[in-house]
């Protein structure tokens, strides 16, 4: 509930908060494609590709799990528990990243 | 060699089939006769040549560098395959039909492709698949297989479409999974190795290039349950430009896009559209496919035409 909310902040003001890490998709590659941050923080994904993609817990059990990202879409996601958390685009599955929560 | 002979005797007469190049023949050598032995109606009465004709990767929905038309392109793709159909009644897509999986995008790609007046199997492209798990496309365009995989006959050939683009893994490749596999070997089992088999996929069943997860990761299960079988023709989409690779009895092709051209593997920093194509020359990057398996003869046809050029 919590992510939503945010990502509603976003549509309002797309500036990056302090707490706010952003990662951008470009040319079928996450960008920094490793991150860390602290637990509460919040990752914001841009996809400025011109395909789609997603953002996709590589984990069995998925935490995260975003939309097919168009061109220009977002997707948030706050990160409450410290942990090693690698992603992938679920269309492009050798689109990897990781986000270290410590 | 007597029909009494039974099952080892068939097998050794099977193991003197003649493949020739990408052709669907049925020779048999030392003089053998043939179809009554192999037990097979397909074969004992040949119904003629099979036409039938390949789309792929339309992408509706697609609008960005190099094309920002891409129903229009579909729409000159549909007058090409019908200027050059001959006797084809049937028409096959392999995948990528929408950009973004919306009803909106299917709708205008099947409204186009209808136009064709030809009978038209389909397979999803991971871009088909975006929502509800595939559950719009499947209801509308693979019918017969809620879970977008399904085989027919025609003309004593048997056709399998498979769905390699669901429930893939990080770092991997296309993926057909134990259930499907499952599936498929029931299917093909029974069936004489003489029957000539069709495998339609959107991803590559082989691996053409593995950093861009252009191949399938259990497409060597797959093919196994294929070995046996004296011609089988592999027709993908996906990476939207053409590729040709014979392996024993199995002929593997892959489509042009309807849409826009991807970059051959490794020569571009991603898989992405090819962007710097020169004034007027999209239309000699994109194209349709036609398919004839000729009995007796040495040539099964696989013919790319292009959109101009």
């Amino acid at each position: 509930m919590k992510s939503m909310i945010l990502l509603g902040l976003l549509l309002v003001c797309p500036s990056a908060r302090a707490d706010e890490m952003i990662v951008h998709i470009d040319n079928f590659t996450f960008t920094p494609a490793q991150i860390e941050v602290h637990p509460g923080a919040t990752v914001r994904w841009d996809n400025r590709d011109d395909i789609p993609h997603t953002v996709t817990d590589a984990a069995a059990e998925k935490s995260f799990h975003s939309a097919a990202l168009d061109t220009g879409d977002s997707f948030a996601f706050t990160f409450t528990a410290p942990g090693i958390y690698r992603y992938f685009c679920a269309l492009h599955p050798h689109m990897q990243g990781t986000v270290i929560v410590k | 060699m007597a029909q009494s002979d039974g099952v080892d005797a068939r097998r050794g007469f099977l193991k003197c089939m003649v493949w020739a190049g990408t052709g669907v023949v049925w020779t048999m050598s030392g003089g053998v006769p043939t179809s009554r032995l192999i037990g097979s109606a397909q074969a004992a009465e040949p119904s003629g040549d099979l036409t039938f004709m390949q789309i792929s990767d339309s992408h509706i929905g697609f609008s960005a560098v190099p094309n920002t038309d891409v129903a229009g392109t579909l729409g000159e793709a549909i007058a090409k395959v019908k200027s050059l159909r001959g006797t084809a009644a049937m028409l096959i897509h392999t995948g990528d039909v929408s950009q973004l999986s919306k009803p909106a995008q299917f709708d205008t790609a099947e409204g186009i492709i209808q136009g064709a007046g030809m009978e038209t199997h389909y397979v999803p492209g991971e871009h088909d698949v975006l929502d509800e798990d595939g559950k719009g496309f499947f209801a509308r365009f693979t019918k017969g297989g809620p879970q977008g995989y399904y085989s027919f006959d025609q003309q004593g050939v048997h056709f399998i479409g498979l769905n390699n683009v669901q429930n893939l893994k990080a770092g991997g490749l296309g993926n057909l999974g134990a259930e499907q596999l499952a599936w498929l070997e029931k299917d093909l089992a029974g069936r004489p190795a003489s029957q000539p088999i069709v495998v339609f996929a959107h991803i590559p069943l082989w691996t053409v290039y593995q950093e861009w997860g252009w191949g399938t990761a259990d497409g060597e299960q797959a093919l196994s349950y294929l070995k046996r079988f004296g011609s089988v023709t592999v027709l993908n989409g996906h990476i939207h430009q053409i590729m040709q690779k014979v392996e024993g009895s199995v002929a593997f092709h892959t489509a042009l896009s309807t849409a826009f051209p991807q970059p051959a593997p490794g020569s571009a920093a991603s898989p992405g559209p090819v962007k710097d194509v020169p004034a007027g020359r999209l239309h000699a990057l994109l194209g349709v496919t036609k398919v004839t398996e000729t009995r007796g003869s040495a040539a099964l046809a696989i013919t790319d035409t292009r959109l101009e050029g």
